[in-house]
């Protein structure tokens, strides 16, 4: 295979900054004061503490995948039946504040969620009771949901633009009515969109941490957060143990990449299929 | 496979290069770490304008994560401020420059009391840079009784309302404090006690903080938190703070701790860094650093030009009989796994 000259920098870059991290991780997950062990996974793996803090990391990933498309998929039909310059100034409007980094959109969160803050304030004014709304479960999905929102509706959005009118035009001359138009013939067209709107939030959400910490007021602990505490409080002692973890949450992400390729491809199958 | 193994080479030869980037002509510039909010930053300028050496000035979030940072093999900080049982790690570990007195001549200035600590004897390696206690804050319009005891962060009245620190140490101690037991205990079953101790109360924390504690309490999002006298301080000022705050340290005593300036090993400016020192020992920074943080000096020099308000303030300055009953921590070498095993039960719980 031969390789333009141009995509070496692209390799350095990738060698420097995902395998050899990749790799790392690898050799202190196997291993302890330089002797290879399986010990460290088999700890993390049967650990009474870890797994049920693993588990709670899916269930939370899989709960922001599924608000994701129930309120990303209408959002990015209704962008996709705009007119071409409304839907690109809306659609901006999604993008600008991904611009901003996610932490301080979190700490946003914060502050409209506090006990004394926007919304509660608003609350108090129509003279209804303040809501507790921070460090509680809900905040910690709702900074999850908004944060990789724009991840679901952008894929699916790229997808019904692209769609061919004349596919939905041909239904309606058929005599398919609105509804079956759309489950029989759009929303076929556009599962590669939602399987990689689904790959986007749910590996980001699975390996999430900081929105647990800073919404949940630490007290709904990720497997990210276990993770990052692993490194921080045992500092070096932690590396085998950490990278144990962060090992088998690797594994996780590369299952679910496999099984959501082969989605996306049965998909594009599917939607070859129909012509 | 060859092109890879060449690209792996390369990195491998590249990477050092990586980190001699910065500028080194002309002035020199020392890199602090320190706590967040936890100097006058202007001071920061002053020094420049005295000395011509600059300073690169970055906050870090507690101990752990300082230490995290200085064992780096390219760590780049020439003056930091753990607190006294991470000096006695540092010490052992052999990470700390020893100190020029030399250069310091201002240490004349320090308090007695706070030198020749036992983490550090002699002060061969550190300076008193402040000091205090963990307590109880407390929002005195909820809180009517008045706080003499740890049972009260287990208060079910007060469910919702409790702000514990998301650090492992102040907390586990606040309940090995609660149960009368050595914050630095090395006693499994005890730990194991204060472990069940913090489950029991985690349905009645409000959430588990760092310094967002501080705007929490000050926007009254909390009636209690275990906070440090310093942050005590500055919430409870009526002016930038919020007047109905009040501080307490438990009637059983409570943690005692020091943080001290250190120049870690890897310093390549430590003459300058020692001039940092100094320049933080003088009496007249050393006031202002301690009213703008309001963390107690060590500084006896500035201790006697503070105005009463902060000489007659039992949280700024705590009566002996209360210091007498505080405990220092220690660091807790390996054990800290058992304390960080329990850490993650009561987070993941």
């Amino acid at each position: 295979m031969k390789r333009s000259v141009f995509s070496y920098p692209y390799i350095v870059w990738m060698v420097i900054f995902i395998l050899s991290p990749m790799l790392l991780i690898v050799y202190y997950a196997f291993s302890s004061g330089g002797a290879l062990t399986f010990a460290n996974i088999r700890d993390a793996l049967s650990s009474e503490t870890y797994m049920p803090v693993l588990l709670r990391s899916v269930i939370v990933a899989l709960e922001a995948t599924a608000i994701c498309i129930a309120l990303g998929y209408p959002i990015a039909y209704l962008l996709s039946k705009m007119k071409k310059s409304t839907a690109s100034l809306v659609s901006v409007l999604f993008i600008v504040p991904m611009w901003m980094n996610f932490l301080l959109r979190t700490y946003a969160w914060q502050v409209i969620l506090d006990s004394s803050g926007i919304l509660n304030s608003w609350l108090k004014a129509f003279g209804l009771e303040p809501l507790h709304l921070l460090y509680t479960e809900g905040a910690v999905m709702l900074g999850t949901v908004y944060n990789f929102l724009p991840f679901m509706i952008l894929p699916i959005y790229t997808v019904l633009i692209k769609l061919d009118k004349s596919h939905i035009e041909a239904a309606q001359d058929l005599g398919a009515n609105g509804a079956t138009t759309f489950f029989k013939v759009v929303l076929p067209l556009s599962m590669p969109g939602v399987i990689s709107g689904i790959t986007m939030v749910f590996i980001p959400a699975i390996t999430t941490f900081a929105i647990s910490r800073l919404l949940g007021g630490g007290k709904y602990m990720l497997y990210g957060d276990l993770i990052e505490n692993q490194f921080i409080t045992l500092g070096v002692n932690g590396w085998n143990a950490g990278s144990a973890l962060s090992f088998i949450l690797l594994v996780l992400v590369v299952i679910s990449m496999v099984i959501m390729r082969r989605a996306e491809r049965e998909a594009g199958e599917e939607g070859s299929k129909l012509w | 496979m060859k092109k890879l193994a060449f690209l792996v080479a390369l990195v491998l030869a590249i990477a050092p290069l990586a980190g001699c980037g910065a500028a080194q002509e002309g002035t020199v510039t020392i890199n602090v770490l320190n706590w967040g909010d936890y100097i006058d930053e202007s001071l920061l300028e002053q020094f420049t304008e005295e000395t011509g050496i600059k300073v690169n000035y970055t906050p870090m979030a507690n101990n752990e994560e300082m230490l995290v940072k200085l064992t780096a093999t390219d760590s780049i900080y020439d003056v930091c401020f753990p607190s006294d049982y991470i000096i006695e790690k540092l010490i052992a570990d052999d990470m700390l420059h020893e100190l020029n007195k030399e250069n310091i001549p201002n240490i004349a200035n320090i308090d007695e009391r706070f030198l020749n600590l036992a983490f550090d004897p002699g002060n061969k390696y550190s300076v008193p840079y402040m000091w205090g206690t963990v307590g109880i804050l407390y929002n005195t319009t909820m809180v009517t009784e008045p706080v003499k005891s740890w049972d009260i962060l287990w208060d079910a009245k007060y469910s919702g309302q409790i702000l514990m620190y998301d650090s492992i140490r102040d907390t586990i101690g606040v309940a090995l404090m609660k149960l009368g037991y050595s914050i630095n205990t090395r006693d499994e079953q005890q730990i194991l006690d204060a472990e069940a101790a913090l489950i029991e109360q985690k349905p009645l924390v409000l959430a588990y903080l760092g310094d967002s504690i501080k705007d929490t309490m000050i926007n009254g999002g909390g009636a209690l938190a275990v906070v440090y006298s310093g942050d005590a301080m500055w919430c409870s000022d009526p002016v930038e703070g919020n007047g109905d705050l009040a501080y307490a340290v438990p009637e059983t005593g409570s943690n005692l701790w020091f943080d001290n300036i250190v120049i870690p090993k890897t310093s390549k400016h430590t003459a300058e860094a020692e001039a940092f020192i100094n320049f933080l020992c003088d009496a007249e920074v050393a006031k202002a650093n301690t009213e703008y943080i309001g963390y107690s000096t060590p500084n006896a020099a500035a201790f006697e030009m503070l105005d009463d308000s902060y000489k007659n303030n039992p949280t700024y300055n705590p009566p002996q009989e209360i210091l007498d009953k505080c405990e220092l921590y220690h660091d807790l070498g390996d054990f800290i796994n058992v304390y960080n095993a329990s850490w993650n039960r009561i987070k993941a719980g």
